[in-house]
């Protein structure tokens, strides 16, 4: 055996080693970035994941919101997808939107979907619901960009 | 702990990914016989396929029993841990059998086989397949926390009872059983997490809030615990130093335990104080134990000041502690040694079969990183720590994805444990702390420390299993109801 076969050999056997390593990190590279939908999920400080049958909102008409992203108070930047289930905001533990905010109720406010357009409603708050300047006090449609607020936390929907 | 944060991992199989890369595993094992058995003789080896079939047949036989039995199991585990044990064997059959077929290199009376260790993995992987099986919910050993703890405490004091425990190399850690001899601490560090593991998950709160802020003026500089919660770190270094440093001499086991118990605490209550205390517990204790424990004092001497001439082989040294356990390894030797191995060994190393391992004392137990080192350079080392930090990476995600707090510390103490021990080993090995005397993972040889090796890994393939399994679908839309599957 020449020296450079085995020279060749032991080049060969360096290489296939790398070359287990590079898959095996390419074996965990989808749970490290993992399926596309999961990130907004990540960057919702307690927003909790949506159940699991909920589908993604269908994408069609141009003016059709896909989420709602908290602008103010201690959940800013939270961004929840939205589906066709509805959300829940208050601040009981098993509400859709979990606020940790001193003037929101358990159950303080509903958003949901009728046939496309997206609707706020009370859940009969202490504190009250405002769609811009003005109290809610019965269910409204909301479009893209309204400010919700809800004690110190403002929402809005956006595409 | 988070519960907002998508942590989970998806519930995918991926078994045919699992698979390839066992298939690959394998065959690089084979490749390691082959390239060393044609740098030794030029031609193949002729045991190759003594080895090369069982080898394939029990790995392959653990990833069907694993398709069967834990389909959802992370799909690195099995083979990370079967390169990695491929490669041990690949090694010891180049240090102990190779020689035996060139008729110069050849000893009289070698009785030391690699084919003890293939026979030793094929155990091993019967008792993997065993946890696998039986234990369905690992949080089941949740119920006997303080049960297990004082298991551990037991299997560490074994060897210690006159008649059954016996010395190697100065560390007093093995046992007698007649027919074979066991090293019961392998076996007590995974109690001890299982113990850890339980006992966090009740006391956590406790360790974690409670504390006592220590001020200099208006500043703060520490929050100590209060001392009645203080007493387990107490024990367990008390434990760590008194009985295994001063009575047994094992020093490896007592910093893998203290490692790792500070780690859990860590993990549990994400407070640094902890942290803090006991490193500066356990080496306040090690610097005051210096002058007193003779064996403790040879590996300090021999750490700091290896290249010395008169430690290398020196009788200063021969005096501070018993003369048996200073023929063996009471000077520098087997440092220097390993060190100028690897130094010889540089970037593409001298290939499988192409070095002079065998000049390295007991090269086959610890040092086996040396003649990896020496033969595959660099750049073969670097896949071998690759292969271990992925083991103790997927570890930690299994913790991360777990939905039990239990679990969740179990599978963490695991992969640390794993993380740790390498670091002890290697760091021993390459001189950047003590030599203490461990075993790589997988690796070298020696039944105790692969069969606790390969316990460590079913409980890890159990849980990656439990976390990433589809959760039980609710019966009705909304409300509390589930299945529950036991």
């Amino acid at each position: 055996m020449s020296d450079l076969t085995l020279m060749l050999i032991k080049l060969a056997f360096l290489a296939v080693l790398w070359l287990f390593v590079i898959m095996a990190v390419g074996v965990i590279r989808t749970d490290l970035f993992g399926p596309a939908t999961s990130k907004a999920k990540r960057s919702g400080g307690s927003a909790r994941p949506e159940p699991r049958r909920a589908k993604p909102a269908p994408r069609g008409r141009r003016n059709e919101p896909r989420s709602l992203v908290v602008t103010k108070g201690p959940l800013a930047g939270t961004t929840l997808d939205l589906s066709s289930q509805p959300i829940t905001i208050g601040r009981a533990k098993d509400a859709t939107l979990v606020i940790s905010d001193d003037y929101a109720s358990g159950r303080h406010a509903r958003i949901f979907s009728d046939n496309g357009r997206w609707i706020v409603e009370d859940l009969g708050s202490t504190n009250g619901t405002y769609l811009g300047q003005n109290r809610l006090t019965r269910p409204q449609p909301i479009t893209v960009g309204q400010p919700i607020r809800i004690g110190k936390t403002v929402l809005e929907l956006r595409k | 702990m988070s519960e907002g944060l998508t942590t989970a991992l998806p519930p995918v199989k991926r078994r045919n990914a699992e698979l390839v890369m066992l298939l690959l595993a394998i065959g690089i094992t084979m490749f390691a016989m082959i390239s060393a058995g044609l740098a030794y003789t030029g031609e193949l080896p002729p045991s190759l396929f003594m080895y090369a079939v069982p080898f394939a047949g029990m790995a392959l036989l653990a990833h069907v029993f694993i398709r069967f039995f834990a389909p959802y199991a992370d799909p690195l585990l099995l083979p990370l841990a079967t390169l990695l044990n491929g490669l041990g064997i690949a090694m010891l059959w180049r240090i102990l059998d190779a020689p035996q077929l060139v008729p110069e290199f050849a000893s009289e009376g070698a009785t030391e086989s690699s084919m003890t260790q293939l026979m030793l993995t094929a155990g091993s992987m019967v008792v993997f397949a065993g946890i696998v099986f039986f234990l369905k919910e690992p949080r089941t050993l949740q119920r006997y926390p303080y049960l297990i703890g004082l298991a551990a405490v037991v299997l560490l004091l074994l060897p210690l009872l006159p008649g059954l425990g016996f010395s190697v190399n100065g560390a007093r850690q093995w046992i007698n059983l007649g027919f074979t001899s066991l090293q019961p601490s392998e076996f007590a560090k995974i109690a001890l997490v299982i113990f850890l593991a339980g006992y966090m998950v009740t006391k956590r709160d406790v360790l974690a809030l409670v504390s006592k802020p220590i001020k200099i003026g208006p500043i703060k500089v520490l929050e100590l615990p209060r001392m009645r919660d203080m007493a387990p770190m107490a024990a367990m270094w008390g434990f760590c130093i008194i009985v295994l440093v001063i009575l047994m001499n094992d020093l490896g086991t007592s910093l893998l335990l203290f490692g790792t118990f500070l780690a859990m605490i860590y993990v549990a209550t994400q407070r640094s104080s902890w942290i803090i205390l006991g490193l500066t517990a356990f080496f306040g204790a090690c610097a005051l134990l210096y002058p007193f424990v003779p064996h403790f004092r040879v590996r300090m001497i021999t750490w700091l000041d290896a290249f010395n001439p008169d430690v290398y082989c020196s009788d200063a040294v021969m005096a501070s502690a018993d003369e048996a356990f200073c023929k063996v390894s009471g000077t520098s030797q087997q440092l220097v040694g390993g060190l100028f191995a690897m130094g010889e060994g540089g970037i593409l190393g001298a290939g499988l079969g192409g070095g002079e391992v065998r000049g390295i004392i007991e090269v086959q137990n610890d040092f086996i990183f040396t003649a990896f080192g020496e033969e595959l350079g660099l750049t073969g080392v670097m896949v071998m720590l690759m292969a271990l930090a992925l083991l103790a990476q997927r570890g930690m995600r299994i913790a991360l994805a777990s939905r039990e707090l239990f679990v969740k510390m179990f599978a963490s103490g695991i992969s640390f444990l794993i993380a740790f021990q390498t670091f002890v080993v290697i760091g021993g090995v390459t001189r950047v702390i003590p030599m203490t005397g461990a075993t790589i993972p997988f690796v070298a040889k020696g039944g105790s420390a692969l069969l606790s090796s390969w316990i460590m890994l079913a409980l890890l393939v159990r849980m990656s299993n439990n976390a990433r399994k589809p959760a039980p679908v609710a019966i009705q839309d909304e409300g509390a109801t589930q299945v529950i599957s036991r």
